[in-house]
């Protein structure tokens, strides 16, 4: 089975490990082979939290720089900090809203202008979906479902071995039952904004 | 049910390592188990401990490493099957124990899990811990996946019982928050209760029994040796006239560079999971079939001088190499892409790299570091004791948790840090090696781990500082694990003792004691000022209940607070305080109401008096 490698980043409380999480769950019930890492330092003080998810016949649980074939940004810099992660062939789905990091606040550094993170992403690779995940996740009913909407464009792009099915059942499964039509409802807006 | 414990074997889960690790335990029969939690282990304990409250089985947050390996040595040797987890700098403090619990060995299993963390995630050092098998001559297992992680406990602990020793379980981080699907296997009953066999001339260690222990020892290490040269966890893969030796996660990356690069008839691999001792007779038949060979292990050339010093005892000539210039680091963890890279080097072969995106023109990203939680009471701290020292030359040694993240501007608290404890050992040194004003930063459970013994010398030798004890109820950092002063029964949980820090700081015979509550800012200064004109040993308590904990526990501190118009902008408040609930709209400062949990300190450093609590009609 061929490889595919994906790599997350996101700023510690986004839901990212949730998020891999279900991803993981879906290759179990699809009998689909993953090892995954993750790194999360000191996530809940605010710092970058990075997930590595190897499909296929692979043992490694990490990435190389330049092995991503896609790259899943939770925030718009982050996922520009993390494009060394990337090929000319890879492709790259980012949420437009910007969480500034606290250095910005207290006048260290410059948040990078949003259009410029799309077009150096966009210029670098094979091909970037980006759209504020924020706003569809509110649409769907709850700010924390942006895990969802973006799990939803992910799969979209068909460039998992998971269909739309089995990650749907997997949410289904791992996530909390009151929030369960939301989550659905996000994942599906997610899978509309990839075909746009 | 805790998921772990389900009973339907050959289940399949989604695990991370510490979870499988923690199911291994439970497949292994392990029936007592402690910590002092450390990342990267910390999630097999908070698993232990969830577990322990459904069923049989003891676990237990002690102290320190040194007290858990005691603990759990006395249970092994009761005939109770054991596993004492800690991080690699942990096996430090237990070092002293671990040395001569060699000598005096078990009798049933016990696994002593480290966790190593290679580039040092979240650690202040990547020592390289298995030198401490050598150094104690006890076996060692290291695993390179999560589902061999679990197999592997089971296999420790019945390798301890037949070598009556205890058994060093390595793990690095990529082990450890690594998952996989796995199967489970069964769950045997466990044995909760032994009998200690009275034997004082084997288990007291004066000098004349330990001199028949030594013996004992290195008879065990030989028997060691011969398991070891026919253990399932060392194997060999692949034919050829190269060969690569290698354990942990780098055989990883070393199985699938020779997958990708179609050379598995060329490179055969010798896979080490029984690194202590080293396999002598399975090296030396691999060596003697390999044209040259290549030692791929993470940190120190630890397998690397063995393989050369069996090579030399069996005459083997062929080029061994590992560490060096243009081969591998002893510096952090490696990655695939850079094994494949000094593989396809070394032997020769084809390789087209792939080439990451170019990073030019990328703009400087600010950087995210960790910052203290909004609202968190050491912030308000570090104010007080700012404010209060102000005008003198102060030195700040501090200490290991999340206050740590007080080096970082704008708070700048933090000068001097070696390890646990070291906050009020190394200020017992400065302040009689400098006339700087010492005060010294700790956190309650690190207090108790090792802040005791330097707080007594400091009473003893009449040195010359303040220590500040930053009670805040929990272990926060390592994911809010109890500790010694936290009152369990408010936690819901009974059949636990509590210790006072204020009685114990007294009776160690502290003279001036100041107990703070962080949040009312004049008074604090003021208690702080008066610690620190104090001569001689000060300390002073600042209790507050962890913020984030709090949260977690529903404890709400109130409303949050707004910026009002009467701001003059002078940003006192960002740029003292660096709360991560401010940002900056339209050059004005905004505190975002859902990250604020109120706890009025910016509102009280505010010189305008212009942030305000948010209305209940707002
Ligand atoms: S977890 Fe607790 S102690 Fe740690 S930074 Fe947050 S509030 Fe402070
Ligand atoms: S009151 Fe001020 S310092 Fe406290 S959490 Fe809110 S914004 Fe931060």
């Amino acid at each position: 089975m061929d490889v595919t490698r994906l790599i997350i980043v996101a700023v510690g409380g986004q839901g990212n490990l949730l998020a891999s999480k279900v991803l993981g769950e879906a290759a179990l019930l699809s009998d689909i082979p993953v090892h995954m890492s993750e790194i999360h330092g000191m996530a809940q003080r605010g710092g970058v939290v990075e997930s590595a998810m190897v499909f296929g016949d692979a043992k490694s649980t990490i990435i190389s720089d330049g092995h991503a074939d896609i790259l899943l940004g939770f925030e718009p810099a982050e996922a520009l900090r993390a494009i060394q992660k990337c090929n000319r062939d890879s492709t790259v789905i980012t949420n437009l809203h910007p969480i500034p990091p606290f250095t910005v606040a207290i006048g260290k550094g410059k948040y990078p202008d949003l259009n410029q993170i799309q077009t150096l992403i966009r210029n670098k690779t094979k091909r970037l979906i980006a759209f504020d995940a924020v706003a569809l996740a509110k649409k769907a009913g709850n700010v924390l479902a942006v895990n969802m909407v973006l799990l939803g464009a992910l799969v979209e792009t068909g460039l998992l071995p998971l269909t739309n099915e089995q990650v749907r059942e997997a949410i289904s499964t791992r996530t909390r039952k009151a929030f369960l039509d939301i989550n659905l409802k996000a994942f599906e807006l997610g899978n509309t904004a990839a075909r746009a | 049910m805790h998921k772990l414990l389900s009973t339907e074997p050959g289940k399949k889960l989604l695990l991370l390592g510490n979870e499988a690790i923690a199911r291994g335990a439970l497949e292994a029969g392990v029936a007592i188990a402690t910590t002092y939690p450390g990342t990267p282990s910390s999630e097999i304990s908070a698993n232990f401990f969830e577990i322990a409250k459904e069923t049989d089985f003891y676990f237990e947050y002690s102290t320190n490493e040194k007290v858990a390996l005691e603990v759990a040595a006395a249970a092994a040797n009761s005939g109770v099957r054991s596993m004492c987890v800690m991080k690699h700098v942990g096996l430090n403090v237990a070092a002293d124990t671990l040395m001569t619990l060699a000598y005096v060995g078990v009798k049933a299993g016990l696994v002593i899990l480290t966790a190593d963390d290679p580039f040092m995630f979240s650690s202040q050092n990547e020592q390289d811990n298995r030198y401490y098998a050598k150094l104690s001559g006890i076996a060692m297992m290291e695993p390179s996946s999560v589902t061999e992680a679990l197999q592997m406990i089971a296999y420790a602990v019945e390798l301890s019982e037949q070598l009556q020793e205890p058994v060093l379980f390595r793990t690095t981080t990529r082990i450890n928050h690594s998952s996989e699907i796995v199967t489970t296997g069964e769950i045997p009953k466990r044995i909760t209760k032994g009998h200690f066999q009275k034997d004082p001339f084997h288990y007291v260690t004066v000098p004349a029994v330990s001199r028949k222990l030594h013996q004992k020892l290195l008879k065990h290490q030989k028997a060691a040796r011969t398991i070891s040269d026919s253990c399932p966890f060392n194997f060999t893969e692949g034919s050829g006239n190269y060969g690569v030796i290698c354990n942990g996660v780098s055989y990883n990356y070393v199985s699938d560079a020779i997958k990708e690069l179609k050379v598995q008839d060329t490179i055969k691999i010798l896979r080490i999971g029984f690194s202590h001792p080293m396999p002598s007779a399975l090296v030396t038949d691999f060596l003697k079939g390999c044209d040259k060979a290549l030692i791929v292990e993470e940190g120190e050339p630890w397998m690397e001088e063995a393989v050369k010093a069996i090579a030399q005892e069996a005459q083997i000539t062929v080029l061994i190499k590992g560490k060096g210039k243009h081969f591998f680091s002893r510096l952090y963890e490696f990655d695939p892409a850079m094994v494949k890279h000094i593989m396809a080097d070394f032997f020769g072969l084809q390789y087209s790299p792939v080439q990451p995106v170019d990073i030019s023109g990328i703009p400087e990203i600010p950087q995210r570091p960790p910052n203290l939680c909004a609202g968190c009471s050491h912030r308000a701290t570090y104010y007080a004791v700012k404010k209060a020292a102000k005008g003198l030359d102060t030195l700040y040694p501090t200490d290991i948790g999340c206050y740590t993240l007080g080096l970082l501007p704008p708070l700048s608290m933090a000068d001097f840090l070696i390890c646990m404890g070291s906050s009020a050992g190394t200020a017992c040194g400065f302040s009689t090696a400098t006339d700087q004003k010492v005060i010294a930063f700790i956190g309650d459970s690190t207090f108790f781990h090792s802040g005791i013994p330097p707080l007594i010398n400091a009473v003893f030798n009449h040195h010359n500082f303040t220590l500040i004890i930053l009670e805040n109820g929990t272990t926060a950092m390592t994911g809010h694990q109890p500790h010694p002063g936290v009152d369990m029964n408010q936690l819901g949980y009974s059949g636990y003792g509590k210790v006072s820090i204020e009685n114990m700081v007294r009776a160690i015979g502290v003279s001036h004691v100041e107990v703070i509550r962080p949040y009312r800012v004049k008074k604090s200064i003021e208690a702080v000022r008066r610690a620190l004109e104090f001569k001689g040993v000060s300390v002073v308590i600042s209790r507050e209940l962890c913020a984030l904990f709090a949260k977690s526990l529903k404890i709400s501190r109130g409303k949050p607070f707004y910026v009002s118009n009467k701001c003059k902008n002078h940003r006192d408040c960002i740029e003292q305080l660096g709360c991560p609930a401010f940002y900056i709209e339209d050059e004005k400062v905004k505190i975002d109401a859902d990250t604020c949990i109120g706890c009025t300190l910016c509102a009280q450093v505010c010189p305008e008096h212009a942030i305000l609590p948010v209305k209940a009609s707002l």
